[in-house]
């Protein structure tokens, strides 16, 4: 994955939440980002992701430039896959449907295809005697793992991962998380914006660290997380890491 | 003790109530003479019958319409449905029946008074139907809207398939009491002569003098429409319910 922002901008009414976003990235896997609350990680995501238009700047994978329009950029999301903290699953459909409708309505697969094709990630990931079953019915571990097969079974080039674990309690973060790491290592490009510093260290090629609407730090997690010169960046690590 | 067990019991202490009630008054009975005019009271049955089906099918298209409308981003496009609803809503049916008949149908031409009274009962349902339908679809998270649009499917697509399904499921309860309030409200259609059944027992009422034995079949009748209305809303509830 080859990453290249450059000046992003973004503003939410008078609010300037994005101050020229500068990254860029060479060949890396998986790509982390972490960063304090409101800092701007997830609004960042969401403009890698395709979901919104920066108000200033350019972004391009690869070499190809993220579209500005909504329908380039939704042919841009058709090819990617994004996973959010609060699941965001359908709740009027079962797992299995949940999986199948991307499949069918937007890939054209036959429903027969779409079958075949989750079988096996639902076996794999110990999934599929619960796909029967509506979203309610699942714990929170199970809907963030069906969300993320979801993302998973239209072979996007790459992943976006919103704070997947937020929202669930410790058994069920590293059940997430066990499944995240299977994915790194079946080559699974990602971006993954993550509060779990442990699993930023293990996971990552490389961490940015995004604050006040730039990028603050960028490089190796072990010289993000532990060595980073920048006092913004170390006083946040030592806080959340004395912590825990 | 059952439901249905519980039910019947209070109907029939209802009954039993309003039968002590009667006995009461000491005039004297005359189903005979109401009974002779049982030709009437069906024709009157069924155009209500039919008024209600078609003005139910029309208010819904305009309900639907209007809602949609209101949630357009172009301006004029939502000014002309606010208008709509708030003039309808604050207005009295009869006043719209009376000015829809007498001054617009003449205007324009129309004489048939049953079409003018579907369309007027239609448009008059529709403005409470936008609204109700409008709050469904502001009920959708926008987490909802989000997944949709991240899995690619296009704003046609992600009505369909994602938020209209979890909509139509909030609204049906108000839906069902929009429709039996139609039901009741078609009575009024006799300010403009149209022969439905309310207007049928009125004229029954003035030949035989017989008010009771008029009124009290009238009331049977509109239970026979609203109580099986009620039902299918129910029945419907149950088979699409999904807990959230």
């Amino acid at each position: 994955m080859n990453l290249v922002m450059h000046g992003v901008v973004q503003r939410f009414g008078a609010v300037t939440v994005l101050d020229g976003v500068d990254l860029v990235t060479h060949d890396v896997e998986a790509l982390v980002l972490v960063g304090p609350s409101g800092g701007g990680k997830s609004t960042l995501l969401r403009i890698v992701a395709g979901l919104d238009v920066p108000a200033a700047g350019r972004v391009s994978f690869d070499g190809e430039p993220l579209p500005r329009d909504e329908q380039g950029l939704r042919g841009y999301r058709r090819t990617v896959g994004t996973v959010f903290q609060a699941f965001n699953l359908f709740p009027h459909l079962s797992g299995l449907d949940n999986l199948l409708l991307p499949l069918v309505h937007v890939h054209g697969l036959t429903e027969a295809e779409a079958r075949a094709r989750v079988q096996g990630p639902l076996e794999r990931f110990r999934l599929a005697e619960h796909a029967h079953k509506r979203p309610a019915e699942l714990s929170g571990g199970q809907k963030q793992r069906i969300a993320i097969l979801r993302a998973l079974v239209v072979q996007p080039r790459r992943l976006f991962l919103d704070e997947p674990t937020s929202a669930l309690d410790p058994e069920m973060t590293a059940e997430v998380l066990e499944m995240i790491g299977e994915l790194k290592s079946q080559g699974i490009q990602f971006v993954l914006v993550t509060h779990e510093m442990g699993f930023a260290r293990r996971v990552a090629d490389e961490v940015a660290f995004i604050g006040e609407g730039r990028v603050l730090a960028h490089g190796p997690p072990g010289e993000v997380i532990d060595h980073c010169a920048e006092p913004r960046v170390r006083g946040f690590f030592s806080r959340i890491l004395a912590e825990s | 003790m059952s439901r249905w067990l519980a039910h019947c019991i209070v109907v029939l202490v209802f009954v039993a109530l309003i039968a002590a009630a009667l006995t009461r008054i000491d005039s004297p009975w005359n189903w005979q003479g109401v009974w002779a005019y049982r030709a009437k009271f069906l024709q009157g049955f069924g155009v209500t019958l039919a008024v209600s089906a078609a003005a139910l099918v029309a208010s819904t298209v305009i309900g639907g319409t209007a809602a949609l409308m209101l949630g357009s981003r172009h301006v004029l496009v939502e000014a002309v449905a606010r208008v709509y609803v708030e003039l309808i809503r604050g207005t009295p049916l009869l006043v719209q029946l009376l000015i829809g008949f007498y001054v617009v149908a003449s205007a324009v031409g129309i004489q048939n008074r049953y079409v003018v009274g579907v369309l007027l009962l239609a448009l008059f349902s529709g403005a409470y139907m936008a609204e109700i339908f409008r709050g469904g679809l502001a009920a959708i998270p926008q987490t909802q809207r989000d997944a949709a649009r991240a899995i690619g499917l296009t704003p046609w697509q992600s009505l369909r398939l994602v938020i209209l399904p979890q909509a139509v499921r909030l609204v049906l309860p108000a839906v069902a009491g929009q429709f039996v309030s139609l039901v009741k409200d078609s009575s009024l259609l006799s300010v403009i002569a149209v022969s439905e059944f309310t207007l049928a027992a009125q004229e029954v009422n003035s030949f035989t003098y017989s008010t009771l034995e008029s009124y009290l079949p009238l009331a049977a009748g509109y239970l026979a429409i609203t109580l099986p209305l009620s039902a299918l809303s129910r029945w419907l509830e149950r088979r699409f319910r999904y807990e959230t």
